[in-house]
């Protein structure tokens, strides 16, 4: 093994810095196939293979007791768009505003754990990460008692007479929050905030805080510093939070079932009653390749735009 | 002067702790529910619903189980979790290796097929999966539940280990390797417990996406009901206390995990860093 020891050409090393700096014996070029085997063979069969089942799926027609036939029915995807056109909009406006509340509300977080936090920073920590072992679904269900009709929430903004000015925007109704716009988006903002924080503070902790120390000595006022060095230093971060909200923000259906009534149903809870309760596999089908189609090409979309392409 | 020189300290004093403060409200927001859902542990409440506070008592701590088939659905959760970790965490380390330490052909696209389980919305997954077991005349249940989690784990534990394994220098292994040690062992001395950190991230993040995973699981369980799928049948029949009871165990139990492990970290990190220091004192 010694033996062969060469060093790989500067331009491989280049091009990935992390492998080993010798020439791989040929009985040794196998090794890497068969340790991608089982785990690959694992996603190809059970992500892959199901992607394409349910391509064909959304071509059939027939019912669940006559049994589902391909028949090229391409309608089923336009009959699906022209019916669920409102929660596909609902579904993009929902978590196209919980993905800003939780880049507003999750940047001082992660910048107090990344420069501020001092000592106290593993205890913050936690506290981000530990709803992550906590189930979402009761911490969803909690949300309930919090927005409750006549709860402190409602009763503080109804006080500041700020539910009149969400009830004339149309995010609440009346007197309650519950079952309102509002609380689904808070809902919405509450459950994927961590996976905002979590990439801000990556990105924002490499950051070499002599860069605020210089900015500073060059006369830059705290904003300004903020503005041209801070934040276009933590642009990874910033898009790896936002898709990390986005996505999945756009196919939940749990806060929309849960703290929402039947006027803010988002395209998740359509996919999943057209799966499970109604039983019309086609048009479920239809409905989340939609959905995925869409997803695809804003991110791609955004990914370009923001000019970060080392995501993955 | 004097006079207005205290409201412009105090507006300095709140210009200057403006990003702590929001940060900490932001904090107090991520933190609340958990909150909630302790102190609504001690509820006593009238009725199905444990959505209003009427009186303290500690009934449900007492009598955690006291729910029909609660525990029955924590302890398949538990047991899906595990084997699920176990699954994706020998499977994604395996692929991350692979990722990491060679290069082949087809990288790109196993690249590719890693990163799409994590930017899919968890919905179209769960409905595909589905489509997949109706149209195979697969029973839901048990290993269907099993299958889908060690799938939509993989690709988490693959980017939590590749991480590690990527930071470490590859020279380490050659010295070993120079210093006669065989593969078996530069493996088991050398890269597993660099990469071990990693691994049990991965491991760790498995546990918590499986254990809590409720979309996928909605659409491929049958009838087989997880806890997840108990607290949302719940939501709907009725949300017995002993809910609160579970969540907040669930939510001391992962602050003292973490906890514990920071402890260990910065324990490690100091012990390293006194032998060192006495080792230069020495010298």
């Amino acid at each position: 093994m010694t033996a062969t020891a060469a060093p790989a050409p500067p331009d491989e090393q280049a091009e990935d810095e992390a492998l080993p700096l010798r020439r791989t014996p040929t009985r040794k070029r196998l090794v890497p196939y068969w340790l991608l085997l089982p785990g690959i063979l694992w996603l190809v069969v059970f992500f892959a293979a199901p992607l394409v089942y349910q391509a064909s799926t959304s071509l059939q027609t027939g019912s669940l007791e006559e049994g589902f036939k391909v028949t090229w029915h391409v309608a089923t995807y336009w009959d699906a768009l022209a019916e669920y056109w409102p929660q596909f909009v609902r579904s993009v406006g929902y978590a196209a505003v919980a993905t800003v509340l939780c880049l507003l509300l999750g940047y001082p977080l992660a910048y107090l754990i990344a420069f501020k936090a001092g000592r106290w920073r593993n205890l913050v920590m936690i506290l981000v990460i530990a709803p992550f072992f906590t189930s979402f679904l009761i911490r969803t269900l909690a949300w309930k008692t919090i927005l409750a009709d006549g709860g402190p929430v409602v009763g503080a903004l109804d006080a500041l007479h700020l539910l009149d000015v969400t009830g004339a925007l149309g995010i609440t109704e009346g007197h309650r929050v519950l079952a309102t716009p509002l609380a689904v988006v808070c809902g919405l903002t509450y459950n994927f905030l961590p996976f905002m924080v979590l990439p801000l503070y990556t990105s924002l902790e490499r950051i070499d805080p002599r860069l605020h120390e210089a900015a500073g000595d060059l006369y830059a006022r705290p904003a300004t510093t903020f503005r041209r060095v801070t934040f276009p230093l933590s642009m990874p971060g910033v898009v790896a939070g936002t898709l990390l909200t986005f996505i999945p923000a756009a196919g939940d259906y749990i806060n929309a079932e849960l703290l929402g009534s039947t006027d803010q149903k988002m395209i998740g809870n359509v996919i999943q009653s057209q799966f499970l309760r109604v039983l019309d596999y086609p048009t479920a089908a239809a409905l989340s390749f939609i959905l995925m189609a869409a997803i695809l090409a804003m991110v791609t979309l955004y990914i370009r735009k923001s000019g970060t392409e080392d995501l993955v | 002067m004097a006079a207005t020189d205290t409201p412009t300290k105090a507006l300095r004093w709140l210009r200057r702790n403006l990003v702590t403060l929001a940060g900490l409200a932001t904090l107090a927001y991520l933190v609340l529910p958990n909150v909630v859902v302790m102190v609504f542990s001690f509820n006593k409440p009238n009725g199905r619903f444990n959505y209003q506070w009427t009186r303290f008592s500690t009934d449900a701590w007492t009598d955690p189980c006291g729910v029909a088939d609660m525990c029955g659905s924590l302890g398949l959760s538990l047991e899906i979790a595990v084997w699920a970790t176990v699954g994706a965490t020998v499977l994604g380390t395996m692929i991350a290796f692979a990722l990491a330490r060679y290069r082949f052909r087809a990288r790109a696209g196993v690249n590719t097929l890693i990163f799409l389980p994590m930017a899919m919305p968890e919905v179209v997954m769960a409905a595909s999966l589905a489509t997949l077991f109706l149209n195979m005349g697969i029973q839901f249940g048990f290993w269907t539940i099993l299958i889908a989690h060690i799938m939509f784990c993989l690709s988490f534990v693959v980017t939590a280990v590749k991480a590690r394994v990527m930071s470490m220098d590859p020279r380490l292994e050659q010295a070993a390797q120079d210093l006669y040690a065989t593969p078996v062992q530069t493996f088991l001395r050398v890269t597993l417990p660099i990469a071990a950190p990693g691994i049990a991230a991965g491991a760790l993040l498995s546990f918590a996406l499986s254990f809590d995973d409720f979309i996928i699981t909605n659409f491929n369980a049958g009838s087989t009901v997880t806890f997840p799928m108990f607290v949302w049948g719940s939501a709907q029949r009725g949300t017995p206390v002993q809910i609160n009871v579970i969540g907040t165990a669930m939510f001391l139990v992962a602050v003292l995990c973490v906890f514990v492990g920071q402890l260990a970290g910065t324990q490690r990190k100091r012990s390293k860093h006194s032998k060192r220091s006495k080792r230069s004192q020495r010298s």
